[in-house]
């Protein structure tokens, strides 16, 4: 019962020619099929956010595609946000230095969020900032120093 | 370096999503566990037909309560009662199913996807049974004869027991004769807390693996409290503890629900030996809300014997607590903190509380950051506005005429709490007040308040006190070890939920090694790299495994300077450890690296410099008390009385920490606490369908908040009180952001009603607010 179809997925510059079940979610195939462990599931129904990446350049929830639907789509998740293993992204080094992250489960979903946003418009003002932000659920950090993370990389991307 | 804003050692790996959480450990030939799940809240089983799964390709197995009825039931890890022995949760439903989501059979499939679909075709029948939900009703027969003989797994047959698991009573003083002799008012309060619990971000999950080669059960995944764990898994497997290891990789929060022994940890360890094959289970988000551990749900009863200036003469306290279906864990952990917990920072020379653990067809209940102080601090604070309001007096001259005053510092209160005997170690508690009053501006808020009122907001401003607790022992221990480039290690019984225990821990050694926090790597939560540990739970960390590293620090610099007196000729006393280095007092040039001390104890060398091999030491700390850090949470908040929204506009928190290792992470830890408790005050709430049906399974009816909910947290950490219990003076400030957001938020809803007494209940539902409010 278990068909699986071929795909080919292009995901941080990188093919990846898998073979899924057509019902196999995007989130899952990142994770189980490339080895991408950073995208991370916390509902799987679309609400913490936690799974978000790039599809396109837009925030998207992995949990909430079929891997076959990003046929061709051109995917970035956590793993390809920072340019080297030596340099943060700008986001990155943002959470980093303002606490924006404790237990690190939700902090891959926003930080693809929050970058996906600034890369679209850098001048995302606070308010706006934390409407995008109210999409992802944290359960530890009371989002203050999300948000502060969040608007500190805004100006740095602003440079 | 203590006290340090020094930045998080965890983070750069956290960042690029290259941390290992349960779920990212993966081994060749894994078979994935599904748990199949009753769908009745209470019934008797008929029949589990599990063959239409085992058809399947690709399922290995499926197990009912028969195939594992060998194992007895999950034993308590903290305040075991002989009474509350009947209650405990079988690993696998037996005989009868008692709430929704309690696991009845479990499968093993090639993938998780096909795990899914074995556990559909997974065939129950199950006779319903009447439902038993509420816990202020009188308790009705539990369990029979047999099922209690079995649970209790003691000699002799136990008789049927009824649904009140266990009732005590905490007290001091003479309530009665206080009461009798009637100097004073009488001032009620009933005070209900709603169901709500931790809800980590990262479901629960574990991957265990039986390595044929090295005759071990490799479990990973682990959190909280793997050392208990590891024994508990040992004993129901019929392994030893040393063949069985257990880590914990990164944890995605713990919160008290995550970490715990639960029935699907015990059917993962007990797979992989049995069916001889890596097996990996990862709970999905709906199963979380209805499987893992339950909080809070208590219903309070204070009546106080209160003087004209607001003393509180007298106070006779009940409280149920609505304790789900079966007693887990935590034993009688949360009834019996809330009662020892109650007087929070008041004197009241008499004291009496009557605790009343109660079953119930829902989700077991366990602990959840503040366990018993969320609770019992909205109850007192909410009396305390009560008696302020009914006497006439200010909110802050009730509580100051209450404090233990801070000469009377240690302050012994003689009940006990959680098997410790209850010594306030220090604490300024009027102080505090002064200074958020004064900082914060209290006067300057009220006048505002009261000026948008008069323009017809309805907006209030409100507080709640409380004292917290911390560093329950009873020991940890931690190795320091430094490598040959100068590099150290330091391995420890420490757990870690995502709090930053790491970091802490490096800086507490990097303050008297004299290096940089990042050249320490920290070991933790693993059994098989240390020999003891009692885990993260109760704000323990900072205070108990930071005074060990403390102690194995000033060992480590006690060999090192006399491997560098011997070297250099010179007394110890000539020596200080500074930078890293080993040098002259007199002369600083001259110095030996910890590299070059290392390389010196290096086997072969160690031996002539007459010490033992390895620049390592060890250090261990105990204690029989606990520390009791204090704070003040105030908010205010606006009404919109057409739809009953309460918006928080400000939230100031003071808290009282002894000593602040490193203030980012304590003020991280106060704005991340302060975020649940607002969940719990108005948002969260488990609800039950008549028929024992929950509610709310799903993040579209478990409302946790997100940013638009939580305001900027406003923090003022204070070290006027240090504790003169651990070497650090330290308290942990782990749970005081929670504890006190129910009675401050209650409060200011309160005042911006203005109908003193009128909230009762969290959380505060918007049809409450719009019927008191219009």
């Amino acid at each position: 019962m278990s068909t699986t179809v071929p795909l080919r997925l292009y995901v941080n510059g990188e093919r990846h020619d898998i073979s899924v079940e057509p019902r196999r979610t995007l989130a899952d195939a990142l994770r189980d099929d490339c080895g991408l462990t950073g995208t991370h599931l916390g509902c799987e129904h679309g609400v913490c956010g936690a799974c978000t990446i790039l599809v396109d350049g837009k925030p998207t929830r992995a949990c909430l595609m079929f891997a076959v639907q990003a046929e061709g789509s051109s995917i970035r998740t956590v793993e390809g946000l920072a340019p080297d293993q030596e340099e943060l992204h700008p986001v990155q080094k943002a959470f980093w230095e303002n606490h924006g992250l404790q237990c690190g489960f939700c902090t891959p979903g926003f930080l693809m969020l929050v970058a996906g946003q600034l890369e679209e418009n850098p001048d995302t003002d606070e308010e706006e900032m934390r409407d995008v932000l109210s999409s992802n659920l944290c359960r530890c950090t009371g989002y203050q120093n999300i948000l502060k993370a969040s608007m500190a990389a805004a100006e740095e991307m602003r440079g | 370096m203590i006290g340090a804003r020094a930045l998080r050692l965890e983070d750069p790996v956290l960042l690029r999503g290259a941390g290992r959480y349960a779920a990212d450990t993966y081994h060749a030939g894994e078979l994935h566990m599904r748990v199949v799940r009753s769908p009745l809240a209470h019934g008797r089983i008929a029949s589990i037909d599990v063959s239409g799964a085992l058809a399947l390709e690709g399922v290995l197995a499926a197990w009912t309560y028969d195939d594992i009825s060998d194992l007895p039931a999950i034993g308590f890890r903290l305040t075991p009662r002989d009474e509350l022995l009947p209650y405990r949760q079988p690993v696998l439903a037996r005989r009868e199913v008692r709430y929704v989501g309690e696991p009845v059979a479990v499968v093993f499939a090639t993938s998780a996807y096909l795990a899914e679909d074995a556990a559909e075709r997974v065939v129950l029948e199950i006779e319903q049974l009447p439902v038993h939900l509420d816990p202020d009703a009188t308790p009705v027969e539990w369990v029979d004869s047999e099922q209690a003989t079995w649970a209790a797994g003691l000699p002799g047959t136990l008789s049927a027991q009824d649904s009140e698991a266990t009732t005590f009573v905490t007290e001091y003083g003479d309530v009665d004769a206080a009461f009798a002799a009637g100097a004073g008012r009488i001032i009620e309060m009933d005070a209900v807390i709603g169901r709500h619990t931790g809800v980590p971000m990262e479901c629960r999950g574990l991957v265990a693996r039986y390595d044929e080669a090295d005759g071990q059960l490799v479990i990973d995944g682990a959190a909280k409290v793997p050392f208990w764990n590891r024994d508990a898994v040992a004993e129901m497997t019929g392994l030893t503890p040393s063949q069985v290891v257990v880590r914990e990789t990164h944890v995605g929060g713990g919160f008290g629900p995550r970490g715990e022994l639960y029935p699907e940890d015990v059917l993962v360890a007990l797979a992989a030996v049995r069916l001889r094959a890596p097996v990996k289970w990862i709970e999905d988000r709906q199963e979380h809300l209805m499987a893992t551990n339950h909080s809070r749900a208590q219903h309070h009863r204070l009546r106080a014997l209160v003087e004209d200036d607001g003393y509180i003469r007298a106070l006779d306290a009940s409280f149920t607590l609505d304790q789900g279906a079966y007693i887990r864990t935590h034993g009688a952990t949360v009834g019996s903190l809330t009662s020892s917990m109650l007087p929070g920072p008041y004197v009241i020379p008499n004291f009496r509380v009557r605790a009343h653990v109660r079953l119930t067809h829902k989700t077991p209940h366990g602990t959840y950051r503040s366990p018993g102080r969320y609770e019992g601090t909205f109850a007192r604070e909410r009396l305390v506005d009560k008696i302020a309001s009914e006497l006439g007096l200010g909110r802050e001259q009730v509580r100051r005429r209450n404090f233990i005053d801070v000469e009377h510092m240690p302050y012994e209160r003689p009940i006990q709490a959680m098997g410790t005997s209850m010594v306030h170690d220090s604490g300024d508690y009027a102080l505090l007040l002064d200074k958020m009053s004064e900082r914060f501006d209290f006067a300057g808020i009220r006048a505002k308040v009261a000026e948008r009122r008069e323009q017809g907001e309805a907006v209030g401003f409100g507080f709640g006190y409380f004292v917290e607790k911390s560093g329950i022992g009873p020991v940890e221990g931690a190795r320091l070890s430094v490598d040959t480039s100068g590099h150290v290690t330091l391995a420890c019984g420490a757990s870690s939920v995502g709090q930053g225990v790491d970091t802490v821990l490096a800086q507490v050694a990097a303050e008297t090694l004299g290096i940089p926090h990042d050249r320490i790597r920290v070991v933790r939560g693993r059994t098989d790299q240390f020999i003891y540990g009692r885990g993260a739970f109760a704000t323990r960390l900072s205070v108990m495994a930071g005074s060990a590293v403390a102690n194995a620090a000033d060992n480590l610099r006690d060999k090192a300077l006399r491997v560098a007196a011997r070297k250099l000729r010179v007394s110890v006393e000539e020596l200080e450890l500074t930078d890293g280095s080993v040098r002259l007092v007199d002369d600083p040039a001259t110095a030996l690296s910890l590299a070059e001390l290392a390389r010196i104890l290096e086997p072969p060398r160690a031996v002539e410099a007459k010490e033992d091999p390895g620049l390592s030491a060890d250090g261990w700390f105990s204690t029989d008390h606990m520390t009791y850090p204090y704070g003040l949470h105030a908010a205010v908040v606006r009404l919109d009385r057409g739809t009953g929204q309460v918006v928080v506009e400000r939230y100031l928190v003071g808290y009282d920490v002894g000593r602040a290792l490193n203030p980012t992470l304590v003020e991280g830890q106060i704005a991340g606490g302060v975020a649940q408790g607002l969940g719990g005050a108005i948002y969260e709430e488990f609800l039950y369908a008549d028929d024992g049906t929950p509610l709310c399974t799903t993040f579209m009816d478990y409302l946790i908040p997100t940013a638009h909910e939580v305001p900027p947290i406003e923090i003022l950490v204070t070290e006027d009180a240090p504790s003169p219990l651990n070497p650090l003076g330290v308290k942990g400030a782990g749970e005081g952001g929670t504890t006190a957001v129910a009675a401050a938020i209650a409060s200011a809803v309160d005042d911006a009603l203005q109908r003193p007494g009128s909230i009762t209940s969290v959380p505060i539902r918007p049809q409450t607010v719009h019927d008191l409010a219009t």
